[in-house]
């Protein structure tokens, strides 16, 4: 029989009522979690978990047994549930860790500015790197209680893991440290600061990091980054006096039936990916009974995107006018911004926005003098990429572990707390107040036939610039990379552009010339996805790349379906033979991948699987051909 | 019976012929009730659909991805087919994948399968990685079942069974993330220290003895193990009014397992400690027990 994993640190674990209570730290912490609410009303408050959870995690720098089960008690949960949803997220540990945690960006785009370089310096400085959830070797309540890792003394003050996207992509390489995020770190830069760390001092202040480039070329452009880097975030004065809730005031004039025609005739399709049209979404859930909910999707986590990030970060309140115009016009009274646990200057920028809008009276009741009463609640996702596909995120903020859905039914039937939902990327939303202040007959001319509008297209990788852009649909993938990133630096050529991340496709150089549109990529067999643009010159060992990506989808999968869970494993080992072989790919192989893909396609519950395999097949287009 | 007949009716065309379900049912039903079938493994007919394993996916016309056959409703003038070669494919990649990365040696329904599409595993086998799943010797913490989570598919019909639907104990949950994902008391808890009621309705509905009852896990390990040569004798639980029926799995006439028969409108194939395990003293002072020299199955302490 397995010790438990928590046996070493004088913590028997025994039945909840037997359990000690929880430190006063992680007492004070959980306080504030539930704020005003009694003893009674915070039982079956299933969505505080996740905040709960959060908390004494931060109290601690792990969530003890006695804190989860105060939780347990405090909320009426199982223990097998709370440490389900504990267990499922990268940032959450339910074992002893180091209250410093460095998670180092070792993705794709931090890859090529030398990450694996840090990564062997913290190696060197701190030992192995502590993996949560899906990563496996030291992982979770079973492997490491058989093992010696439980061991017994002080915990180290300092530890380390390697971390998927941080979305910090023309800036890094990044590494998230509590709610920090280094930016732009060199190996020499690292070890001072870790060394320091362990010296017990807070080390060096935050160097300011490279600004993010902003740039905008065609019609119609700058309209979501007009505000970007030209106000002070917070300021609503600012964001009002370059005409923010212009778009606001302008819905509550026409009334919502007529805001959500004019979103439909905008023909603004949806930012996060899958390009719904937005107003169609609305009209949908807007039919269905109230108590209906809005949702924004601020859980940006595809590999080398960072455009909600920027528009959370700059620009707050757009997308804070956005999702209540979305409010009113499907009837909420309540919408939820969920931001990834990644984003902690995004989160303080926008609780602190959210605060002015409230004291302003464009939040709270009876907005603006109408009968038209909306509230907005922050979650922070805790790690989980599953965590942006949105049935996945209702659960996670439902206190659920973030399993995708089946569907049907739709969001707009059945979302969050299985009422009907709109739920809107940031970007999508960042574009409704223009929309509503200047009409969608206006919004429409933009962009392509079926492409309206313009476009925020996060640029890294090997160009000179890398940066966030704006341009109008329509416009050649060419002009993003070459005229506003500055094209390959070094006279060095573009070998292959990774299109939407790690959802997406290789593009060929010569294809780089198509439109930046949805249907024209989709006659390219790719997909615009979440707007990522990573670019690879020709000296890049794409293999490399190609394996990190099916290592992301590995460690991501949410492990519901079969086709992803195993699939993601499967793909990821094949993929690391070829790489090990020089990339030669026989046959029979492609045979083997092809299948595979075909499957997880087919037959996954959600995008994440459905997707893993795209960057793969497409990048055997031209690895493949090789001799 | 006559409630059932208002419910309204839809048509849709499994495999060429039409159907007629009552509304709301599943693919799955009217797949079934146009005499066809499809390969299911999370499914279980007594527990709400999820739709996690996808080998029931079928082709829906004008549906981008398959669809799973158990959890989908039907809808009128829907198309289903349900055996074409790209359904095929998916069902013959889910248990190539299943026996890839658990053992399913003791699996019925997925060796079935497997000898059913073809799948060959093995093609898998030059690539293979030490992955996030970890291997674990089975855990043997309570006189009553055994855990042996290298045999567990995910088909969740455990965390189903023992919370709201069934047993309301919620004592266990999938914990971890992707293939790291695992059944767990919580915090890893020994099943006596966690919610566990020792019902045993989670190893009632496990398909391929991941769950098993302590004394069939010991005879299997002792060899001694040989459904060919039970019987199986249904009578009724002598414990309380409710009057439960019983399956009594009788292997050289001792009692060696007891179940439920599914079809039972009053346990639908459930049961509680007594009724599941409580039959050791039929055995009481008689030759050495089935188990070989195991001990006696007794409660824990703490019921």
């Amino acid at each position: 029989m397995s010790a438990a994993p928590l046996r070493g640190w004088g913590v028997e674990l025994q039945r909840l009522e037997h359990v000690p209570p929880p430190t006063p730290e992680e007492q004070q912490a959980l306080e504030r979690v539930w704020g005003h609410l009694g003893p009674e009303e915070r039982v079956g408050r299933r969505d505080l978990l996740l905040p709960a959870l959060w908390a004494v995690q931060e109290a601690r720098g792990w969530i003890s047994y006695p804190a989860a089960a105060a939780i347990c008690r405090e909320l009426g949960l199982p223990p097998a549930e709370v440490y389900g949803v504990a267990s499922f997220y990268a940032l959450l540990a339910t074992e002893p860790r180091p209250r410093r945690m460095i998670h180092l960006c070792d993705d794709i785009v931090c890859m090529l500015r030398g990450a694996e370089a840090l990564a062997q310096t913290l190696h060197r400085l701190l030992g192995d790197p502590i993996q949560e959830p899906a990563h496996g070797q030291a992982y979770g309540g079973i492997s490491r209680a058989d093992g010696a890792a439980s061991g017994e003394g002080p915990l180290p003050s300092v530890g380390w893991s390697r971390s998927p996207c941080l979305g910090q992509c023309e800036r890094g390489v990044a590494a998230l440290v509590g709610e920090r995020v280094l930016l732009g770190l060199s190996p020499e830069a690292l070890e001072e600061r870790v060394r320091a760390w362990l010296r017990g001092g807070e080390g060096l202040a935050d160097a300011t990091p490279a600004p993010t480039h902003l740039g905008w070329k065609g019609e119609g452009t700058p309209l979501l980054l007009a505000r970007c880097g030209r106000i002070v975030p917070t300021s609503l004065e600012d964001y009002r006096a370059l005409g923010g809730y212009e778009g606001l005031k302008r819905a509550m004039t026409i009334g919502p039936e007529a805001t959500i025609q004019e979103v439909e005739r905008s023909g603004l399709i949806g930012r996060g990916g899958a390009a719904f049209p937005t107003g169609r979404k609305w009209a949908l859930a807007a039919r269905e009974p109230p108590p209906r909910y809005v949702v924004c999707n601020a859980d940006e986590s595809e590999p080398g995107t960072f455009k909600d990030r920027v528009l959370l970060e700059k620009d707050p309140f757009s997308v804070i006018e956005g999702l209540t115009i979305a409010g009113y016009a499907v009837g909420a009274e309540r919408g939820y911004l969920y931001i990834r646990g990644e984003y902690p200057e995004g989160y303080r920028v926008l609780l602190q926005a959210l605060e002015f809008a409230r004291a302003a009276g464009y939040l709270g009741k009876r907005i603006l003098g109408t009968d038209f009463s909306f509230d907005i609640e922050v979650r922070r996702g805790a790690g989980a990429y599953v965590c942006g596909e949105e049935t996945a995120l209702f659960n996670s903020i439902e206190g659920f572990r973030a399993d995708p859905r089946n569907r049907p039914p739709f969001p707009t039937q059945v979302g969050l707390f299985r009422r009907p939902t709109a739920i809107n990327n940031v970007e999508t939303l960042a574009c409704v107040p223009p929309i509503l202040a200047r009409g969608g007959d206006w919004y429409a001319r933009l962009g392509t036939e079926r492409s309206k509008g313009t476009k925020l297209v996060c640029v890294s990788g090997h160009v000179a610039r890398p940066g966030l852009y704006e341009v109008p649909f329509g416009v050649p993938i060419r002009t993003v990379v070459e005229d506003l990133a500055g094209g390959v630096p070094g006279g060095r050529r573009v070998q292959a552009v990774l299109c939407g991340g790690a959802a997406g496709t290789f593009l060929l150089p010569e294809e780089l010339d198509t439109p930046l549109a949805v249907e024209t990529l989709q006659a390219l067999g790719a997909a615009l996805g979440s707007g990522a643009l990573v670019v690879f010159d020709e000296r890049t060992d794409l293999w490399t790349v190609v394996e990190r990506i099916a290592r992301f989808f590995r460690d991501e999968s949410c492990g519901q379906c079969v086709p992803c869970r195993v699939g993601t494993q499967r793909q990821l080992e094949v993929v690391a033979e070829l790489r090990r072989g020089g990339g030669r790919v026989d046959p029979e192989v492609r045979r083997l991948l092809e299948e595979l893909a075909q499957v997880m396609r087919d037959a996954s519950i959600c995008g994440l699987g459905q997707l893993a395999p795209n960057a793969v097949l497409s990048s055997l287009r031209l690895l493949g051909k090789r001799p | 019976m006559t409630r059932k007949l208002q419910v309204p009716l839809v048509t849709a065309e499994v495999d060429g012929q039409r159907v007629q379900v009552p509304e709301a049912s599943t693919l799955l039903e009217a797949i079934r009730a146009a005499g066809k079938d499809v390969p299911t493994l999370c499914y279980h007919p007594v527990l709400e659909p999820i739709g996690a394993c996808r080998i029931c996916v079928v082709e829906v016309e004008g549906s981008r991805t398959l669809v799973p056959a158990c959890i989908r409703r039907v809808e009128a003038g829907m198309r289903v087919r349900t055996d074409t070669p790209r359904v095929q494919l998916s069902r013959r990649m889910v248990v190539e994948l299943l026996q890839g990365s658990v053992d399913t040696s003791l699996a019925p329904d997925v060796r079935r399968y497997a000898a059913e599409y073809g799948a060959r595993p093995e093609r898998w086998e030059p690539f293979a990685q030490e992955g996030p799943r970890a291997k674990h010797a089975p855990k043997v913490d309570n006189d009553l079942y055994v855990r042996d989570l290298d045999r567990c598919i995910l088909c969740y019909r455990c965390v189903r069974a023992c919370g709201e639907e069934v047993q309301n104990s919620f004592a266990i949950a999938v914990a971890g993330r992707g293939l790291a994902a695992r059944i767990d008391p919580g915090f890893d808890l020994p099943l006596p220290d966690s919610a566990c009621v020792f019902c045993g309705n989670c190893v009632a509905v496990c398909p391929t003895e991941a769950l098993v009852p302590k004394t069939q896990f010991e005879m299997r390990r002792a060899g001694t193990w040989e459904e060919g040569r039970q019987q199986v004798v249904t009578t009724i639980c002598p414990y309380c009014g409710v009057g439960c029926k019983l399956n009594l799995h009788v292997q050289d006439n001792r009692i060696v397992k007891v179940t439920a028969p599914l079809e039972d409108p009053i346990t639908r194939g459930f049961l509680c400690v007594k009724g599941r395990f409580g039959w050791t003293y039929v055995h009481a002072g008689t030759a050495a027990d089935p188990g070989g020299g195991a001990e006696p199955s007794t409660p824990p302490g703490n019921l």
